[in-house]
C-alpha cells in the first residue's frame, strides 16, 4: 500500500505553517497521520502536498489557565490520557482519550488532528461537546476562537477553515460539585464508537439540584452532536434514577442516526439511550463523590 | 522530489535520500533491510509493525518516514541487548506465546511499552494494552501469560 | 554413560522461537534477490463485469514499468485446476488474468510489472478497462432463484453440482415413527480466514538452467509445484522448484494455488528478471479463498425419551465465482460424512447443492466441512432438548456411541477408530461444575440476568486421508506423507518431511520424535520442510495430518534406519543382527550390555564401509512414505459460560472449557496452544466475524470492518484432555489442529440460546452473534 506521491514540507512555525497552506493548492495539514496517512495508503486521499505540524514549535503540552485547561493541538492522547493535569481538573477527558484507538494509535494520535477530522465515530468529539471545549484556530489574519457548538459542521467538516491551523484547544473547568463520564460502545473491530456518549453534570450540594450539564452523542449519526434534550430534561431538576431514565430516553432525538454493518437506526437511536443513562449515572455518582 | 532522513536504528545511525510518501516501515524493510517489523494490514489495526519511537510503541505502518527525521527507533532485532533475550522475548519463548510468529515482534514491543507503564498490570489491563496487536494463531491465552511471566521478572531483576 | 532423557509427550520449549522472538524468521516477503521486479495487479472493481478493453499506453509510459500483461498475452497457460471432481461437476475454466470478464471484485485483469512498488501501484492505477457491468449475485440462497444472472457458460442456474449421501428412505421412515421432529434453519456464515503474513510470492527464472524458483506462502509446496507445472504453466516438475519459508499462518487459505503466484511464476520467464508479489490486506480479503458460507435446512428426528432416530439436511454451499483447488470436496466429503457426531443415528441423509456467485471462491478454511457439520448436528441436539424439555447435558449422554476401541461404522460412510465421547463429556461437566452452574444460573435468572452455558460434543475426521478411499470420492491426488531421514556420518540427523509448519512447531515435535526414537539429543536433529528442491515430495500441511501421517513417515524411516544399523552393528560386533536391539542411542547384543556400539559409530561406519556387512549399501539414508488406512478421529467436549448485557445485546464469554482426545500427544504445550487458537477463531465466528457482500461488493473488507477476535474479548481458556490413542497409526495420535474451531462455533451459539431461553427463544438462524444481532432476537422474542 503505497499513497500516490505528494510533496512534503515540515514548518517549523505556526506563521509558516500558515503561509504554505496559503501558498499550496491541494495542501492537508498532518498531525499525528491516524486518520490522514490510513486514507493516503488506500489512495483515497491524493493531496499534492503534506504539511507536517509535527516539527511546529509551541503546539503541544496541557497547562491550566483561569478556568480552564489549555491543551496543545499537537498533543498525543497518550499525553492527554496520562496528564496529571487533566486527572486532577478535568479527568473525563483523560479518560475518553484512554479509549480512543489503541495504545500504539494514541502513541502519535492527536487531540488536535482527531477534533479537526472530525471523524463521525470519534470518541473525543462527544467530551467536546459535553464540556464544552472552545477551538483556537489560527489563520493569516489572526486569532479566532470558535465554541464547541458551532465546530462540528457534518460529517468530517468542522468549523475550522482551508487556510487555518487548529492551534489550542480550551477546556473549561467546571464548578465544584461537578462530575462527568464517557462511555463507548465500541466496534469490534476498529474500536470507534457504534455509539459515545459523555455526560457531565454539577449538582448543587444543598438541593440536589441540577445546575449545569453537558451531554454530548458521537458515533451513531454523520456528526457528534449536543442531547438538547436530554440537558434540558435535567436542567435545574433533582438527578435521581427516574428523572435520569426519563432524560436519556431524549438522547437520539437530534441525531441523525445510521444504519450500517453494526446495527439499525432503532438500534442505535436505542445505545444512544442506554449510553446516556450509564453516562449520566456515572457522571451523577462522581458528582456526589 | 526525494529528501534526506537521518534515524537511529538500534543504536545504529541511517541516512538516505527518500521519497516522502515512503512508509516508515517500508524504509526499515526494504531501505535499511530490517525485515523483523512486518506488515500485516493497510488500516493501522493489526499491529504487526510496531515499534518503540523515541520510547514508544508506535505502529510504523502509519508513519512517513520523512516525519521521523533524528528520531531513535528500537525494532526487534534491537531488543535483545548482548545476546541476552529481553525478559519479554524469554517470555513468549517460555510460555509458547507465538506459533507461526508473523504477529509476534508487534506483540512484543507493544508488550515493552505496556510493562513500562504498567509494572504490574493486571490480566484485564494486559488485554485492554493489547488492542491494538492482532494474533490469529495463540488465541491470546500464551500472549497473556508470556506478558505476565515477564512483568515478574521484570519486577524481580528491579 | 549418561541416558538420554525421553522427550516425547513432554512439554518442549519451541525450537524455532529464538529466530521469532528476535526478528529474524524469514518470510516470503523477507527473501531478497538482486534485480527483483514488483507486482501489482488491476483487479475489477465490480462482482460481474464484461472486459471490453484494455488501455495499458499510459501506463507503460510511466517512469519504471518494465511490462504489462493482461490475460490475451498469457496464450497457452491454462486454467487453475481443481483437484477434487465430484461426479456431475461443472468445472469452468479459471484463467490466471480474466479475458473476458470479471466475476467476482478482486479478480485480476492485469499484471504490472515495475521497478519498485511504489511505481508499479501508480502504472496499475492508470491502466484503463472498460466494463460492461452485469447483474451479480452473491447470496448462496439466491444463486440458483429464476432469474438470477448466469456466471458461468457451462453452469445452467449457476448450479455447480448436487450431491447427496446417507438413506432418504431409511429417514422417512424414522422421522414417521418418530415423536417429535425438530426443524430448523442454519446459517454458517462466510469467513475469511486472515492469517496474520498476508500471501506473497517471489519467482525467479534461471535462464541458463530453465529452473523456476518460487518462493510462496503455501501450507504445501509440492501441490503448489505439481498443480503449477503440470497443469498451468506446462513446465516439466523437475524443473520447477517451490519454497515456502517461514510462512505466517495458514488455517486453510494457503494450500491452494492462486492466480497471482501462477501468473509471476510465467512473467519471470518473459522479463527475464525475479518478480515479487506481496498482498495487501484489502487484497487478502477479496482474493484469499473464503471459508464456510451454507444455508442449510435440517430436520432432526426424536423418540418421546430424546433418542434420535433420524437426520435429514439439505444443505446450499456457496462456492463463490470460481472452483478454488479443493473447493468441491469441503461440503461434501469433509462435512456431510461427519453428521454421524458423536451420536447413535441410525438413519442419516444429506443433500448437498454447490453454487456459483459473484464472491470470493470459498474453499477449506480451518476445520474445513466439520466445524458446519459440528455447528449443525450441536445446534440440532440443542434444540432438540429444548423441544423435548431435557437438559443439554443429559440429551447428550442419552445419544452418545458407546465407548469403542476399534471401529464404530457410521451412516454415512466413514468408519471411526476409536473413541470413548461419554468419558470426555463427564470429565467436562465436573470441570465446569455443571449443577452448581444451574443453581447460580436461576438465582441470576431470578435478578434479571442473562447467563447461559452451550455445550459442544464434536468428533471430526482428520489424519488426512487414505489416498484409495479419497481416490474413489474425487480428489485427484494421493493423499500420503513422506519423511526422509538422513544420518550423516558424524551422527547427526536431518529429517526432511513434506509436512509444512506455519505455526505448528514441526521443528520441535519431530525432533522430539527423532531424538527418542534414536535415543540422541533433541540439538543434533534438524527438521527440513518447505523445500520441494530438498524433499522427496509431499501433501503439505492441512487437516491436522501433520503429526498423524507425517510423523508417521518419519518413524517407518527412522525404524528403517534402526534395522539397518542393527545390520552394521552386528557385523562390528560379530553377532546376527536378530540378536541385536537398540537402546538408548546403542546398538547392543541383547543381554550383554558391555557388547554395544554407540549410534554415532554405526553412522561413521555406514559411511566408511571398510569394515562392512557383504552385500549390504553403505551410507544411512531411508525415505519413507506412509499412506494411513483410515482417518483418525478426535473428538471432545467444550462448553462455554456466557451472560448477555440486556441493554446492549453484547455476549460476554465469561468461561470456555475444552476437553479434547486428540489420542496420543507428542508436546502437550503445542498442543494446547492450537486449541486455544482454535478456541478463538471459533468463539470469532459465533460473536464477531463475518463476510458480508452488499450486490457483490465485500463491504466487510478490511481489518477495520471484519472483526477479528482480539485479547479484550476472550477469557483464560480451562483446557484438559481424555486419551484415546488411535489403533491406525503406531503413534497413537489423531491430530489437534483443528478441535478448537469446530468446536467452539456451537458452544457458544448453545451458550447465548441457553441464555436467551426465559425470552422463549430456542434457535437464532444467523450469526455472528453481534450485540446488535442478539438485542434483535432479544426484542422480537416471545417473552
Amino acid at each position: 500500500m503505497y499513497p500516490a506521491a505528494f510533496e512534503y514540507h515540515a514548518p517549523t512555525s505556526v506563521k509558516d505553517a500558515l503561509k504554505l497552506l496559503g501558498k499550496l493548492k491541494d495542501s492537508k495539514l498532518l498531525a499525528g497521520g491516524h486518520s490522514l496517512i490510513p486514507m493516503m495508503k488506500l489512495r483515497l486521499a491524493q493531496p499534492k502536498h503534506i504539511i507536517d505540524l509535527g516539527k511546529v514549535k509551541g503546539l503541544t503540552g496541557i497547562k491550566e489557565e483561569k478556568g480552564a485547561v489549555v491543551v496543545g493541538a499537537m498533543t498525543t492522547h497518550w499525553e492527554v490520557e496520562s496528564s496529571k493535569v487533566l486527572k486532577a481538573k478535568i479527568p473525563v477527558v483523560a479518560e475518553t482519550a484512554s479509549v480512543i484507538g489503541d495504545p500504539a494509535v494514541r502513541n502519535k494520535g492527536t487531540i488536535g488532528g482527531s477534533l479537526a477530522h472530525a471523524d463521525p465515530a470519534a470518541d473525543m468529539p462527544a467530551t467536546a461537546i459535553a464540556l464544552g471545549f472552545e477551538f483556537v484556530c489560527e489563520g493569516a489574519k489572526g486569532k479566532r476562537t470558535v465554541k464547541v457548538d458551532d465546530w462540528f459542521k457534518g460529517l468530517m467538516e468542522t468549523a475550522l477553515k482551508d487556510k487555518e491551523v487548529l492551534t489550542t484547544i480550551r477546556i473549561p473547568a467546571w464548578p465544584a460539585g461537578s462530575g462527568a463520564c464517557y462511555m463507548k460502545f465500541p466496534h469490534p473491530a476498529s474500536r470507534f464508537a457504534i455509539v459515545g456518549v459523555c455526560a457531565a453534570v454539577t449538582v448543587d450540594k444543598k438541593s440536589g439540584n441540577c445546575t449545569k450539564v453537558g451531554v454530548g452523542v458521537t458515533g451513531a449519526g454523520t456528526r457528534a452532536v449536543r442531547a438538547k434534550g436530554v440537558e434540558a430534561a435535567l436542567l435545574g431538576k433533582k438527578l435521581d434514577a427516574a428523572t435520569i431514565e426519563a432524560a436519556a430516553q431524549k438522547a437520539a432525538e437530534g441525531v441523525d442516526v445510521q444504519a450500517d454493518l453494526q446495527g439499525s437506526v432503532e438500534y442505535k437511536a436505542h445505545l444512544c439511550r442506554v449510553f446516556a443513562r450509564r453516562a449520566l449515572e456515572a457522571a451523577l455518582k462522581r458528582a456526589q463523590g | 522530489m526525494k529528501l534526506p532522513v537521518k534515524m537511529t536504528i538500534n543504536g545504529q545511525t541511517y541516512s538516505h535520500e527518500v521519497e516522502p510518501r515512503l512508509l516508515l516501515v517500508h524504509y526499515i524493510r526494504e531501505t535499511v533491510g530490517l525485515t523483523g517489523t512486518h506488515v500485516g494490514c493497510d488500516t493501522s489495526q493489526c499491529g504487526a509493525c510496531t515499534i518503540l519511537m523515541d520510547g514508544k510503541a508506535v505502529k510504523a505502518c502509519t508513519f512517513f518516514a520523512v516525519q521521523c527525521n533524528g528520531a531513535k527507533i528500537t525494532t526487534i532485532e534491537g531488543l535483545a541487548k548482548n545476546g541476552e533475550l529481553h525478559p519479554i522475548q524469554q517470555g513468549f519463548w517460555e510460555k509458547h506465546g507465538l506459533q507461526c510468529g508473523f504477529c509476534t515482534p508487534g506483540m512484543i514491543l507493544a508488550a515493552c511499552q505496556m510493562l513500562e507503564r504498567y509494572p504490574k498490570p493486571t490480566e484485564e489491563q494486559i488485554r485492554h494494552q493489547l488492542e491494538g496487536n492482532l494474533c490469529r494463531c495463540t488465541g491470546y491465552h500464551n500472549i497473556v501469560k508470556a506478558i505476565q511471566w515477564a512483568a515478574e521478572q521484570m519486577a524481580g531483576k528491579k | 554413560m549418561a541416558t538420554v532423557e525421553r522427550v516425547l509427550g513432554k512439554s518442549i520449549k519451541r525450537r524455532e522461537d529464538p529466530r521469532f522472538i528476535t526478528g529474524r524468521g524469514t518470510y516470503v516477503d523477507d527473501v531478497r534477490l538482486p534485480g527483483t521486479t514488483v507486482a501489482a495487479f488491476v483487479r475489477s472493481p465490480h462482482a460481474h463485469a464484461r472486459i471490453k478493453k484494455i488501455d495499458t499506453a499510459a501506463a507503460l509510459k510511466h517512469p519504471g514499468v518494465v511490462a504489462i500483461f493482461t490475460g490475451k498475452d498469457m496464450a497457452g497457460v491454462n486454467s487453475l485446476p481443481c483437484g477434487w471432481l465430484l461426479p456431475g461437476l461443472k468445472v469452468p475454466p479459471h484463467m490466471p488474468l480474466a479475458a473476458d470478464a470479471a466475476r467476482c471484485v478482486g479478480d485480476p485483469v492485469a499484471i504490472v510489472i515495475a521497478e519498485t512498488q511504489s511505481a508499479a501501484q501508480d502504472a496499475a492505477d492508470k491502466v484503463k478497462v472498460t466494463w460492461e457491468v452485469l447483474r451479480a449475485v452473491s447470496a448462496t440462497d439466491q444463486a440458483t432463484a429464476k432469474g438470477a444472472p448466469q456466471i458461468h457458460e457451462v453452469a445452467p442456474s449457476n448450479e455447480a453440482f448436487t450431491w447427496q449421501i446417507g438413506d432418504a428412505a431409511a429417514v422417512d421412515a424414522a422421522f414417521r415413527g418418530a415423536a417429535r421432529v425438530v426443524k430448523k434453519k442454519i446459517v454458517n456464515q462466510r469467513l475469511v480466514a486472515n492469517p496474520m503474513e498476508p500471501r506473497a510470492c517471489l519467482a525467479r527464472y534461471d535462464q541458463a538452467t530453465g529452473d523456476l524458483t518460487l518462493w510462496v506462502t503455501s501450507q504445501n509446496p509440492h501441490v503448489h509445484r505439481l498443480l503449477m507445472a503440470a497443469f498451468v504453466l506446462g513446465i516439466p516438475e523437475h524443473k520447477v522448484r517451490v519454497i515456502a519459508p517461514d510462512v505466517g499462518g495458514g488455517f486453510g487459505s494457503k494450500i491452494f494455488l492462486y492466480n497471482e503466484e501462477t501468473i509471476c511464476s510465467w512473467a519471470t520467464k518473459q522479463i527475464k528478471r525475479p518478480v515479487r508479489w506481496t498482498s495487501t490486506r484489502r487484497e487478502a480479503f477479496q482474493t484469499d479463498a473464503h471459508g464456510r458460507d451454507h444455508v442449510t435446512e435440517a430436520e432432526m428426528g426424536f423418540d418421546a425419551h430424546g433418542k434420535i432416530v433420524g437426520l435429514r439436511v439439505k444443505t446450499i454451499a456457496n462456492m463463490g465465482a470460481y472452483l478454488s483447488t479443493f473447493a468441491p470436496a469441503v461440503p461434501t466429503y469433509l462435512y456431510a460424512t461427519l453428521l454421524n457426531g458423536v451420536y447413535t443415528i441410525p438413519a442419516i441423509h444429506a443433500h448437498v447443492t454447490g453454487v456459483f456467485t459473484n464472491t470470493t471462491p470459498v474453499d477449506a478454511y480451518r476445520g474445513a466441512g466439520r466445524p458446519e457439520a459440528a455447528y449443525l448436528l450441536e445446534r440440532m441436539v440443542d434444540a432438540g432438548a429444548a423441544a423435548l424439555k431435557l437438559d443439554p447435558a443429559d440429551i447428550r449422554k442419552k445419544n452418545f456411541i458407546p465407548k469403542f476401541d476399534n471401529g464404530f461404522q457410521t451412516q454415512v460412510a466413514l468408519n471411526y477408530d476409536s473413541g470413548n465421547y461419554a468419558a470426555a463429556f463427564d470429565k467436562l461437566l465436573a470441570m465446569v461444575d455443571y449443577r452448581k452452574f444451574r443453581h447460580e444460573q436461576e438465582a441470576a435468572r431470578k435478578q434479571g440476568r442473562l447467563l447461559g452455558i452451550g455445550f459442544s460434543t464434536y468428533i471430526e475426521a482428520c489424519s488426512i486421508a487414505p489416498s484409495k478411499v479419497v481416490g474413489s470420492l474425487g480428489a485427484q491426488a494421493g493423499l500420503y506423507e513422506s519423511g526422509k531421514v538422513r544420518v550423516h556420518p558424524t551422527g547427526g540427523v536431518t529429517v526432511y518431511t513434506g509436512s509444512h509448519s506455519h505455526g505448528q512447531g514441526h521443528e520441535t515435535t519431530f525432533s522430539q520424535l527423532v531424538a527418542d526414537e534414536l535415543g540422541v539429543p533433541m540439538e543434533s536433529v534438524e527438521i527440513v520442510h518447505g523445500d520441494t528442491g530438498a524433499i522427496p515430495f509431499g501433501m503439505g500441511t492441512y487437516g491436522s495430518r501433520s503429526g498423524a501421517v507425517g510423523g508417521t513417515a518419519i518413524l517407518m524411516s527412522l525404524q528403517k534406519i534402526k534395522e539397518k544399523g542393527k545390520k552394521i552393528a552386528a557385523h562390528l560386533l560379530e553377532a546376527s543382527p536378530s540378536d541385536i536391539e537398540y537402546t538408548n542411542g546403542q546398538f547392543q547384543v541383547k543381554g550383554f550390555p558391555g557388547k554395544s556400539v554407540p549410534f554415532g559409530q554405526v553412522a561413521l561406519t555406514a559411511y566408511v564401509p571398510h569394515n562392512y556387512p557383504e552385500g549390504l549399501e553403505p551410507g544411512l539414508e531411508e525415505t519413507s512414505f506412509y499412506d494411513p488406512s483410515n482417518f483418525c478421529f478426535p473428538f471432545g467436549a467444550h462448553a462455554c459460560v456466557v451472560e448477555i448485557d440486556r441493554d446492549t445485546g453484547q455476549v460476554k464469554v465469561l468461561r470456555y472449557l475444552a476437553v479434547d482426545d486428540v489420542g496420543n500427544v507428542m508436546n502437550p504445550m503445542i498442543v494446547d496452544g492450537m486449541v486455544h487458537g482454535g478456541i478463538a477463531q471459533g468463539v470469532g465466528q459465533a460473536l464477531c466475524e463475518g463476510a458480508v457482500y452488499d450486490d457483490g461488493q465485500l463491504v466487510t473488507g478490511s481489518m477495520m470492518d471484519y472483526a477479528l477476535p482480539k485479547a479484550d474479548m476472550l477469557p483464560m481458556y480451562e483446557t484438559d484432555r481424555t486419551v484415546t490413542p488411535t489403533p491406525v497409526n503406531p503413534l497413537g495420535v489423531k491430530g489437534a489442529g483443528e478441535t478448537g474451531t469446530i468446536a467452539a462455533t456451537p458452544a457458544v451459539m448453545n451458550a447465548v440460546v441457553d441464555a436467551l431461553a426465559p425470552l422463549g427463544v430456542d434457535h437464532i438462524e444467523t450469526m455472528p452473534l453481534t450485540a446488535s444481532r442478539v438485542w434483535s432476537v432479544m426484542k422480537s422474542a416471545k417473552r
